[in-house]
């Protein structure tokens, strides 16, 4: 585009980023490398233009990494990176479990009621997220709907304790993330042509030989990039953990809150937040070629 | 036309039964008598009542709307110039970078977000209210536009807009009575995703938002936070209301504009 104001266009929303995304993210690593302290700011050292040249080498050598020393040293932390990472694998995976059905159900519905029931899929995500979570308090507890209805059908004689444990978070991640999950699936699913499975049934293999042979490979990529929708937010985490899990529920999102908002540590909650981010490289990474690789 | 098999007819009853029954017991004891939340006592508005003469949960709305009114407007008109300097805007420095900056918060966990952009508002001295939470929400919701109006001009043809300019029109006018109407749907719901992107925040807003202001999102998970209240049941249902009533009205909208353009193009043809 020649447009006049094409340095305009540009400059400001670059503009924008540097300033609000970029710079702040230094400023993250930054205190990542200081000292907590009792002051305001709470951290040690603090950058004086002042003082020039002098002030600035000053500043420089009192950074150093005993924060990250101290997050491999106190086994809190790695226990919460590890145990995020086993939550989200876990909870990623029992969404597949309930959405692949879902979406394959979707894409073998008739043609008329695709567009309502993709509707009724994409209309959750737009409710407020908290409200969803919320939800779940009240079924998942002691006295809560389940309880009521397993004991009511005479399934089990005393409440089942499912609220603050981890369970519930698998529950709150699952239909949180579900519509994440479906329509990547149902997007590659409703693609596929029906004839393949009539070539395979032809050819004599069986309705389930036809699937695991025809439809699951060529709804690979949808699954994969749903697997990553789901895996990759749910690592971070902090709504879910807080609300559904116990205190005994370890993810690195609510360690952070905690180490800032509690014990008011800044330099520490940077460093996790630093170790978080490189962590999640991988996925980010592994599913930007996926997508590539797709495209 | 294949009939559904009971396998099928199992997993959609099942899969919206599961998405749907949650918030269908929020929204049938939002009207519960009693303050026991999981004990029906009698049809009742009481909550509702309860909530309208709540100032706390007034002035929180009154914020979040605010802040989702200016913020989502921020977010639209840099994302979509994001948008434009990304597909149209052919090499220029640092491109790699702008493009990173892009999508990087789409993906970057909100409590990182909220914690970088809290230091920076303390560093720079900026104290912290309405303001910063708009700032911090301009921030992240123009990316989901950026991304969202770029896969509208990516596949529209370029030959369009060239077309008007060997008419004679200026770069601006060429834009703006070509490029605009096309990509105007996409900027339309790049707004309303960034508005709901920021009425839902809980997290980057209680970084940013300072004892001065405070949130809809941030009183609703103060008071969750000590259990389920039916006056939250209250609540939730108003914004499920709203929210399904926004959506479906859009896609109604959306479907009417596509049969009318098929309509259109029939009788051209």
């Amino acid at each position: 585009m020649r447009l006049s104001s094409r340095p305009v266009l540009i400059g400001l929303p670059y503009l924008w980023l540097l300033l609000l995304f970029l710079v702040p993210f230094g400023i993250v690593l930054k205190i990542s490398l200081s000292d907590v302290a009792i002051a305001i700011p709470p951290y040690v050292p603090v950058l004086d233009p002042s003082e020039g040249w002098a002030g600035i080498t000053g500043f420089l050598s009192q950074l150093d990494f005993e924060n990250y020393v101290w997050l491999t040293q106190d086994d809190l932390y790695w226990k919460a990176y590890l145990s995020s990472v086993r939550i989200a694998a876990i909870s990623t995976a029992l969404t597949l479990l309930v959405g692949f059905p879902l979406a394959y159900a979707m894409a073998r519905a008739p043609e008329q009621w695709r567009p309502s029931l993709l509707m009724l899929v994409i209309l959750p995500f737009w409710t407020s997220f908290l409200i969803r979570v919320y939800a779940w308090i009240g079924i998942l507890s002691n006295e809560g709907f389940l309880n009521q209805a397993l004991m009511g059908i005479g399934l089990i004689d005393a409440p089942l304790t499912i609220l603050n444990t981890n369970a519930a978070v698998y529950i709150g991640i699952v239909y949180t993330y579900l519509p994440f999950m479906v329509l990547p699936i149902y997007a590659t699913l409703e693609k596929m042509d029906g004839s393949l499975l009539e070539a395979a049934e032809d050819l004599g293999c069986t309705r389930l030989q036809a699937f695991w042979a025809v439809t699951v490979p060529l709804s690979r990529p949808g699954v994969i990039a749903g697997c990553f929708l789901v895996f990759i937010p749910a690592l971070g985490e902090f709504v879910i953990p807080s609300l559904l899990g116990g205190s005994d529920t370890l993810m690195i999102g609510k360690v952070l809150w905690e180490e800032f908002f509690s014990n008011r540590d800044w330099p520490v909650a940077s460093a996790v937040a630093i170790v978080l981010l490189l962590i999640l490289v991988v996925p980010i990474v592994l599913f930007q070629r996926n997508q590539e690789r797709s495209a | 036309m294949r009939r559904l098999s009971a396998f099928n007819v199992v997993s959609l009853t099942f899969g919206f039964a599961f998405l749907y029954i949650p918030m269908l017991i929020l929204v049938v004891y939002s009207f519960n008598a009693s303050r026991l939340v999981t004990v029906w006592g009698g049809f009742s508005t009481r909550w509702y009542g309860e909530l309208v003469r709540n100032e706390a949960f007034l002035e929180a709305a009154w914020v979040t709307l605010k802040v989702g009114l200016i913020s989502s407007t921020i977010a639209t008109v840099l994302g979509t110039m994001a948008a434009i300097a990304m597909v149209r805007g052919g090499r220029f420095m640092g491109r790699t970078l702008f493009s990173g900056m892009i999508y990087a918060p789409l993906v970057m966990p909100e409590v990182i977000t909220g914690l970088s952009l809290l230091l920076l508002f303390i560093s720079i001295g900026l104290e912290r209210g309405v303001m910063t939470i708009v700032l911090a929400h301009a921030t992240f919701s123009m990316c989901y536009v950026s991304v969202v109006v770029s896969s509208r001009l990516a596949s529209f043809d370029v030959s369009l807009e060239e077309a008007a300019r060997d008419l004679g029109c200026t770069g601006w006018d060429a834009f703006r009575s070509v490029t605009l109407p096309i990509i105007a749907p996409a900027v339309v719901s790049g707004w309303l995703l960034a508005f709901t992107l920021s009425l839902d925040d809980l997290v980057i807003a209680s970084f940013t938002a300072g004892p001065a202001a405070t949130t809809l999102p941030i009183r609703i998970f103060s008071s969750v936070r000590l259990g389920v209240s039916p006056e939250i049941n209250a609540l939730s249902t108003i914004i499920i209301a709203l929210v399904a009533t926004g959506v479906i009205a859009a896609s109604l909208t959306t479907k009417r504009a596509i049969l009318r353009r098929q309509a259109e193009e029939r009788a051209a043809a």
